[in-house]
């Protein structure tokens, strides 16, 4: 198996304050990856330098094995889709918003939307469920539906990797499964490679394959989420007191708060 | 998809049809009434008085209220997709206001006695391009475009010009005084024709070039930075649009002087009545904007006949009210 993003030796940051040090990492292909850790640790500096919002100050980003340097913003775009935890939500129809992300093929003077363009849209909006909402507004939807739309319009890019920032933080459980189960099918269906931001280490745990815990600026560990979520290493790096157990029904590692009175009462 | 295209075509056909009978209307009434048929019959003729008032008065007028109306409103709707702010338009920027600021220099020190025909648009241009240039070296030159603190500065630069404007007008003789406060306030009649032709040439100009970015202005709709993720260079599509809006702004203001609200009301009715979809938004923006001007010049000319009115007053008492009831109405209209 490839990898779809290579990671070398990365610095970047703002002037003389935040900055990545040394950040080596690979994501292989048709991997599902969560970056993880608490405010501050250089996850969304991080993220912002892959999708080319902070300029590298050296090291290397390597997406499908050509430096990200050489590639034009339009074939970024074949290669990149990005979605974030908030965005515009323009007054257009979800059809219209879902087309827009077709942009990185068009000819420079096509005026009019191919129909393969309209093939290719409505193929993912079935895919995602939300071809039901085809002629709403997007502004009408819910914030759980809302996110769907983007990640379909991402998907209309037909990128080789699916970049997401906290795309759950803001939801309720019902919809953070919701997006989640979509982006874990999308992962095993259309073996898309995703790399996502996530704040839920629970979430984190039961959905991604590989986990890359950072802090202050460092990778701290990466690995499979039972290699990186136990105690000792979220204590250490949350500087927060937590018990680790194994979910129940699906294996994976369940992390639990433990509060300032039962602190005192054990 | 049959169906958007069909609904394009028929807003489009029906805003010419609306152009041709404004144009109709326009010809038709003033000092002199005219029905249909003598219009049509005055046309045939190739001399006379009638014909001398339609091609020496009313078709120079309509053709600079098309112009002007038309680049003004395109103006504000480019000005609006950059910003992504909906009350911004070429007077909140500054832009008109450089241009009355360069028009009334040149009438208080004289400088128009020695260029009788040209030297007013000249200096209006001059004005809009000082504070355009102003504006690129105070906020574009950084690496990221701040749009609130060149919308602030914007709204600043209108404050400052006006005061000099005001300081210009308080110390200069009546008769310039006079000048400079019916050119402020706007007026489409203009002795050039030539100066017209230039006009007109500019803002269609403006329009075309519009339309060869309009697919990244569809997509700027998601978002500068998210438009950016699809493969636009935002930056450089920004300063382009924002150069090429304040220039078609700069002639016009520097031809037919401070007309306010057009570039403000009809991008937005626009949005509300043909979507939000820049193929069809500009071209009817454009169009309804000219259709605008043409009628609000008619009133303008005849509503204290024989004497004008400025053709400012007309757009900002109509057009002001017309948007507020809309608003009122509507909630759907403000939005983008």
């Amino acid at each position: 198996m490839g990898k779809i993003l290579k990671l070398e030796n990365i610095v970047a940051g703002y002037k003389n304050k935040f900055m990545l040090q040394n950040i080596s990492f690979d994501v292989m292909k048709s991997s599902f990856t969560g970056i993880i850790g608490p405010n501050a640790s250089g996850k969304t500096t991080l993220f912002k330098t892959i999708i080319g919002d902070i300029s590298l100050q050296s090291g290397q980003i390597i997406i499908d094995g050509q430096d990200i340097l050489l590639f034009s913003l339009k074939e970024k775009a074949q290669k990149l889709a990005i979605v974030t935890q908030y965005f515009d939500t323009p007054n257009l129809s979800v059809e219209d918003y879902v087309l827009l992300g077709r942009y990185p093929y068009n000819n420079r003077f096509q005026f009019f939307e191919a129909k393969n363009d309209y093939t290719i849209a409505h193929k993912y909006m079935h895919l995602t469920d939300v071809f039901k909402y085809k002629d709403r507004m997007i502004t009408e939807l819910s914030g759980g539906a809302q996110q769907m739309v983007a990640i379909t319009r991402a998907l209309t890019q037909e990128p080789d990797l699916l970049l997401l920032d906290e795309p759950t933080s803001h939801l309720d459980i019902k919809h953070q499964v919701q997006v989640l189960d979509l982006l874990q099918k999308l992962n095993k269906e259309l073996k898309l490679s995703v790399l996502m931001i996530i704040h839920d280490l629970n979430l984190a745990g039961e959905y991604c394959d590989n986990l890359l815990m950072m802090s202050h600026g460092k990778i701290h560990k990466s690995g499979t989420p039972k290699e990186v979520l136990n105690y000792k290493d979220i204590e250490m790096v949350y500087d927060t007191l937590v018990v680790t157990q194994e979910n129940p029904l699906s294996k994976k590692p369940a992390v639990f708060l433990v509060s300032g009175s039962v602190k005192d009462s054990s | 998809m049959n169906k958007k295209y069909n609904r394009w075509f028929w807003s489009i056909l029906s805003l010419l049809a609306l152009l041709f009978a404004t144009i109709v209307l326009a010809l038709s009434i003033g000092e002199v009434n005219f029905s249909l048929g003598e219009l049509i019959s005055i046309f045939q003729k190739s001399e006379g008085i009638e014909r001398s008032i339609l091609y020496n008065i009313r078709i120079p007028r309509i053709l600079l209220g098309f112009a002007v109306g038309g680049a003004l409103s395109i103006s504000g709707l480019v000005l609006q997709a950059i910003y992504r702010n909906p009350l911004v338009e070429p007077y909140t920027l500054g832009i008109s206001g450089g241009a009355a600021l360069g028009v009334a220099i040149c009438i208080v020190f004289g400088l128009n006695e020695f260029f009788p025909l040209l030297s007013l648009p000249i200096s209006g241009v001059i004005g809009a391009f000082a504070v355009i240039v102003f504006m690129y070296f105070i906020s574009m030159r950084r690496t990221h475009l701040n749009i609130n603190s060149i919308l602030l500065t914007g709204v600043m630069i209108s404050f400052i010009t006006s005061s000099v404007i005001m300081f210009l007008l308080s110390t200069t003789t009546s008769e310039k005084l006079q000048n400079i406060i019916f050119w402020t306030m706007g007026s489409l009649e203009e002795p050039n024709k030539y100066l017209i032709y230039l006009v007109v040439f500019v803002s269609i100009l403006g329009l075309l070039i519009f339309y060869f970015f309009v697919s990244q202005l569809n997509a700027l709709r998601l978002g500068e930075a998210h438009a950016k993720y699809l493969g636009i260079n935002t930056n450089l599509l920004i300063k382009v649009l924002f150069i090429v809006a304040s220039v078609i702004t700069g002639i016009s203001v520097a031809t037919a002087g401070v007309i306010g609200f057009v570039g403000l009301i009809v991008p937005h009715l626009m949005r509300y009545l043909v979507g939000n979809d820049y193929r069809i938004l500009l071209i009817s923006t454009f169009l309804s904007g000219g259709i605008f001007l043409i009628l609000s010049d008619v009133l303008a000319r005849t509503i204290i006949s024989p004497n004008e009115l400025p053709i400012g007053v007309i757009t900002g008492i109509i057009g002001g009210l017309v948007f507020i009831v809309a608003i009122s109405k509507s909630k759907k209209l403000l939005k983008f």
